[in-house]
């Protein structure tokens, strides 16, 4: 009742009148007007499953790395998680992986002695960001096709990173025996292994 | 011609016979039939003091039970404490425990339960044993 409604004097009485904005239609109308849906979505953070504490030795399921065994050192946003190999082991770098692509061992492995401020570093999204400047591809290496494109020139920066970070892992991974032959080694499906069944 | 007939001898339905519960909550816990229902069905009784084999008295269909070689003897429709003296007379418990079966099917088990690791540990220790025996064969054929 936003619109005020007026007062009317009729012979001796007085009336009050309605707006005539509230005055009911004459008509119904002929169709239904069509109502918006309501959205029952909300945009929620990503939480990493409970498994997948840092230290925790993953499987990777797709991509150039895939049924390699790796160890996780951080959760990013949205999904994404910070792996290494170590390099040494298994020739996995410190690489960022899909979360849903990934299958959480229970096999922990000590986190201890870590650099924790170099892992922050890495998982900064600007780590991994490209030299677009650099890696751009030219019209000299367009028409280049047919020859051998130049090999990818690893930064030093990232190979000092790899290296620190590892360090202290190995060093961690050597005190259980056969873990690091076990992440050496990568995973496979078998005659009658059945993926919902096994534990892992 | 003569031919000699012989009964064969297969696992019956009969009172006192232990059966493996192979289905509904009860799975893979043994009872002894104390009475036949019907055709279809048996009174079972598992008294074991073992929580793991414990199965409450009870109609079970056969077709949810599977039969065991372990027989007892026991009168028909025997109360549940009077089954239980026979059971522990008769060591079913350990019976169980040490028959073929049993011991494969706590393998199967043991063996789901391995973890990542624990499997690959388990493909080492396989490997190192076989890399033994034939090493040990070799000698042996070397030698004849």
């Amino acid at each position: 009742m936003s619109q005020p409604s007026t007062q009317k004097k009729f012979g001796k009485s007085t009336r009050e009148v309605p707006h005539h904005s509230q005055k009911a239609q004459k008509w119904y109308p002929a169709t239904d007007e069509p109502k918006p849906k309501k959205v029952r979505k909300t945009l929620r953070p990503w939480a990493p499953r409970d498994s997948l504490t840092p230290g925790t030795v993953l499987i990777l399921l797709a991509g150039r790395f895939r049924g390699k065994r790796v160890v996780l050192l951080k959760t990013l946003d949205q999904g994404v998680l910070l792996v290494t190999g170590p390099f040494k082991i298994n020739g996995v770098p410190l690489r960022r992986v899909n979360s849903r692509y990934v299958i959480a061992t229970s096999q922990k492995i000590d986190l201890a002695g870590l650099d924790q401020a170099k892992i922050d570093e890495v998982a900064e999204p600007t780590y991994f960001a490209r030299d677009t400047t650099k890696d751009k591809a030219s019209e000299e290496a367009f028409f280049k096709q047919g020859e051998k494109p130049q090999k990818k020139e690893i930064s030093s920066s990232r190979a000092a990173d790899q290296k620190t970070i590892d360090k202290a892992l190995i060093a961690n991974i050597k005190k259980v025996d056969m873990l690091a032959s076990y992440l050496a080694s990568s995973f496979s499906l078998r005659k009658g292994d059945k993926p919902h069944e096994m534990k892992w | 011609m003569s031919a000699t007939v012989e009964s064969p001898s297969w696992r019956t339905v009969e009172v006192g016979r232990l059966v493996l519960v192979n289905n509904g909550p009860y799975t893979g816990r043994i009872a002894v039939i104390v009475e036949i229902i019907s055709e279809k069905r048996v009174l079972v009784d598992g008294p074991s003091s073992e929580e793991k084999f414990a199965v409450p008295k009870g109609p079970v269909a056969l077709s949810d039970v599977l039969l065991t070689d372990i027989k007892i003897e026991i009168p028909r429709a025997v109360r549940t404490g009077t089954l239980k003296k026979f059971w522990e007379k008769a060591e079913i418990d350990k019976k169980w425990q040490d028959s073929k079966w049993a011991q494969r099917s706590q393998r199967t088990e043991r063996r789901k339960a391995l973890t990542d690791f624990q499997r690959f540990q388990l493909m080492r220790a396989k490997k190192q044993q076989r890399y033994e025996v034939r090493k040990a064969l070799a000698k042996i054929k070397a030698a004849a």
